[in-house]
C-alpha cells in the first residue's frame, strides 16, 4: 500500500494535508466574506489585504517589539478590526444606499493602498516568520509525519469557523445579525442598534482575515503580495458556494483546497488554475452556485 | 448637433497636431487605453456590468498578434485582426459564463476567469512567462506603411482610434444601445418587454471584449512587446479607474481617465516607484466617495446646471 495510481502515499497525505491548509484559508476568508456581504451588501476587495495586514502585525510585532505569536493571534486580529471599523465609520457607511458595485470599487482602491504602502516598505520578497517552539517538530501517526504547524492551522481554523458558525445560527446576537440581514428596516424599528451591528460585522469580518493572516505567516513567506494572490482564488471559491450559507463557505473552501492539493499530485500543471475550472464547471451546472440563492 | 460637430472637429485636429507637440509613443499610448476603456464603458457605462477582468481581453490579443507577427511573420494589418478575433471569441466565452449571475457575482466571475488566463499565459509555451513576447517586428502595414516609423505609426493608431470610437459612438446611438440602457435602468422591465436580455448582453461583452483586444493587438505593436503586465488584475483594475475618473456612462470620459492615468504613471513612475500603486488606489477612493460622475460628468452637469439656470 505504498502507492496509489503510481504516487506514493506519503506524497498524496502530504499534499491532502496541505490541501486542507489552504482550504483553512479559503474558508475564514470566504466566511468573512459572506459575513460581511450579508449584512453590508458590499463585497470586501481588502480582505486580501487585510489578511496580509495580519500577516504583517504578527511579523512587525516580533520584529519590532518582541511580541510573541501567541500574543499576536490576539492582537493582530484586533487591530486589523479597529482599522477596519475605522474604514467603515469613515467610508463605507456612505456607500450603502448605492449600487453594490461602489462597494466594491472602494474596497479595491484600499486594496491598492494598503497593498502598495506595505510594498513600498517591505518590497515584494517575502520576509520570514518563524513558528514558534510549541508548534515545531511533527506528530508521527505511523503511516506518515504530521508537521504540528500544519495540524495547528487546520484546527484553529476550523475552531474558529465553528464558533463563527454558532454565534450567527444559535446565539441571540446571531439572530439579531440575521434579522439586520434579512430586513435592517424592520430590525431597527424592534430597537437594535443596526449601523452598530453593521459597524461590528465588518470589524469581525475582517479580523477574521487578520486571524488567517497571523496563522498563514509562519507557514509562509510574509509578503506583501500575499493577500491579492488569495483573495482571487476566494473570490471563484464564492461563485462556487454562493453566499447564501454559513457552513456552505467553510465546506467549499475546505473541499477546494483539497481538490487543489490532489491536482498538485496528480497534474501539477493545473494546480493554479482548478479551481477556475470548477468554477467554470459549476457556473455551466449549477449556475446560483453549491449553496447558493441570488440575493 | 452643430457645436458637437465643432468638439469633435477640434478634437480631431489635436489628434492630428498631436505627435509633433508630444511624444509619440506617449501619445500613442494614450490612444490604445483610451480606446480600452471606451470599450469597458460600453459594459459598465451603458449596459451596467462592471467587468473586473477586462485585462484577459487586452492581453490575449496582445499575445496572439505578437506571436503572429514575430514567428508566423503575418504583416501587421492581419496580425492585429487576429489578435482581436482572439479576444473576440474569448469575450463570447467569458459572456456566456458570467451572464449567468448577475451584480457583485459578474464582477468577481469576470476578475476570477481573467486570473485563469493570467495562469495560462504565465505557463503557456509561446508567451515567453515572466520575459513576454519581446521584439515582434512592427512590419509593413499593406506591404507599403513602413511602421518602424514612429509618426507614420502614430497616424495608423490614431486611425483605428477613430474609427473604433466611431463604433461605439454609433453602437451607443442606435436602437441596440438604448436597448441596453434599458437594460441598465431597469432589468427587470425590459424583460417584461420582450426583449431578450441574455443575448443583448452577450452582444454587448462580446463587442466590448473585440475593442479592447484591438487596443490589445495595437498597443502591442506599438511597444514591439506583450508581457504579463497586461494581463495582471491590476490593469483591469487600471481600466476601471480610468472610466471611473472621466465617467462611467459618458462618450469622452475614458478617453479623459486614459489621459490623466497614464500621463500620471508616465510622469510619476521614475520619481515615486511603487507609491504609483497607492496613488491609483487613493484616486479610487476619493472618486467612490465624492466623484462619482467623474470628471465628464461633472462637467456636464455642471454646464447644463448653467444653461438651465439662464
Amino acid at each position: 500500500m505504498s502507492e496509489v495510481f503510481g504516487v506514493p502515499v506519503q506524497a498524496l497525505l502530504g499534499q491532502l494535508m496541505l490541501g486542507l491548509v489552504n482550504g483553512s484559508f479559503y474558508a475564514m476568508l470566504s466566511l468573512g466574506l459572506a459575513v460581511i456581504f450579508g449584512m453590508l451588501n458590499i463585497i470586501n476587495f481588502a480582505h486580501g489585504a487585510f489578511y496580509m495586514m495580519g500577516a504583517f502585525i504578527a511579523w512587525m510585532g516580533l520584529e519590532y517589539l518582541g511580541i510573541g505569536y501567541w500574543w499576536s493571534l490576539f492582537l493582530a486580529p484586533v487591530g486589523v478590526g479597529l482599522l477596519g471599523i475605522a474604514i467603515e465609520r469613515s467610508m463605507l457607511q456612505w456607500l450603502y444606499k448605492l449600487d453594490h458595485l461602489y462597494g466594491l470599487l472602494l474596497t479595491f482602491g484600499l486594496a491598492l493602498v494598503l497593498e502598495g504602502l506595505f510594498r513600498d516598505l517591505y518590497g515584494v520578497s517575502g520576509q520570514p516568520y518563524t513558528i514558534p517552539d510549541e508548534l515545531t517538530g511533527a506528530f508521527n501517526l505511523g503511516f506518515m509525519f504530521l508537521p504540528k504547524y500544519r495540524a495547528w492551522i487546520i484546527v484553529s481554523s476550523l475552531t474558529v469557523c465553528f464558533f463563527t458558525w454558532f454565534m450567527i445560527e444559535k446565539t441571540r446576537l446571531g439572530a439579531y445579525l440575521r434579522a439586520a440581514t434579512e430586513n435592517p428596516r424592520l430590525t431597527q424599528a424592534f430597537g437594535i442598534n443596526v449601523p452598530l451591528m453593521v459597524m461590528l460585522t465588518y470589524g469581525f469580518g475582517v479580523a477574521l482575515a487578520g486571524f488567517a493572516g497571523v496563522l498563514a505567516a509562519p507557514a509562509l513567506q510574509v509578503s506583501p503580495l500575499m493577500g491579492s494572490h488569495l483573495i482571487i482564488v476566494v473570490f471563484a471559491v464564492v461563485v462556487i458556494g454562493g453566499m447564501g450559507s454559513i457552513l456552505g463557505s467553510i465546506l467549499t473552501g475546505l473541499g477546494l483546497g483539497v481538490i487543489e492539493g490532489l491536482t498538485k499530485v496528480f497534474y501539477p500543471e493545473a494546480s493554479a488554475t482548478v479551481v477556475f475550472f470548477i468554477m467554470v464547471l459549476v457556473l455551466l451546472l449549477r449556475p446560483a452556485g453549491l449553496f447558493g440563492r441570488e440575493k | 448637433m452643430n457645436r458637437q460637430t465643432l468638439g469633435y472637429g477640434l478634437l480631431l485636429a489635436l489628434g492630428i497636431a498631436a505627435p509633433i507637440l508630444v511624444y509619440p509613443i506617449l501619445v500613442m499610448k494614450v490612444l490604445c487605453f483610451a480606446l480600452f476603456a471606451c470599450a469597458f464603458n460600453l459594459l459598465i457605462g451603458y449596459t451596467g456590468l462592471l467587468s473586473f477582468g477586462h485585462a484577459a481581453f487586452l492581453g490575449a490579443a496582445g499575445y496572439v498578434a505578437g506571436h503572429a507577427i514575430k514567428v508566423w511573420e503575418f504583416p501587421p494589418e492581419l496580425g492585429l485582426l487576429l489578435g482581436t478575433l482572439t479576444s473576440a471569441v474569448l469575450g463570447w466565452i467569458f459572456g456566456v459564463l458570467a451572464i449567468r449571475r448577475a451584480g457583485i457575482y459578474f464582477a468577481m466571475i469576470t476578475l476570477a476567469l481573467a486570473q485563469m488566463m493570467y495562469f495560462i499565459f504565465l505557463q503557456a509555451p509561446f508567451t515567453g512567462a515572466e520575459d513576454g513576447l519581446q521584439g515582434v517586428p512592427r512590419g509593413k502595414l499593406l506591404g507599403f506603411v513602413d511602421l518602424s516609423n514612429d509618426i507614420n505609426l502614430y497616424y495608423v493608431v490614431l486611425t483605428i482610434f477613430i474609427f473604433a470610437f466611431w463604433l461605439i459612438h454609433r453602437t451607443i446611438h442606435s436602437p441596440f444601445g438604448q436597448v441596453l440602457k434599458a437594460i441598465r435602468e431597469n432589468e427587470a422591465r425590459a424583460i417584461s418587454l420582450g426583449y431578450d436580455v441574455a443575448k443583448y448582453k452577450l452582444l454587448a461583452f462580446v463587442l466590448s471584449a473585440t475593442l479592447a483586444g484591438l487596443a490589445g493587438a495595437t498597443k502591442m505593436l506599438v511597444f514591439r512587446f506583450a508581457t504579463l503586465t497586461d494581463a495582471h488584475w491590476h490593469t483591469s483594475g487600471e481600466v476601471v479607474l480610468m472610466t471611473l475618473l472621466g465617467g462611467m456612462g459618458t462618450v469622452l470620459g475614458p478617453v479623459v481617465g486614459a489621459g490623466i492615468i497614464v500621463t500620471l504613471q508616465d510622469q510619476l513612475a521614475d520619481k515615486v516607484g511603487s507609491l504609483v500603486t497607492v496613488i491609483m488606489g487613493a484616486i479610487f477612493v476619493v472618486c467612490v466617495l465624492v466623484f462619482r460622475r467623474g470628471i465628464v460628468g461633472e462637467l456636464g452637469a455642471l454646464y447644463k446646471r448653467v444653461i438651465g439656470t439662464r
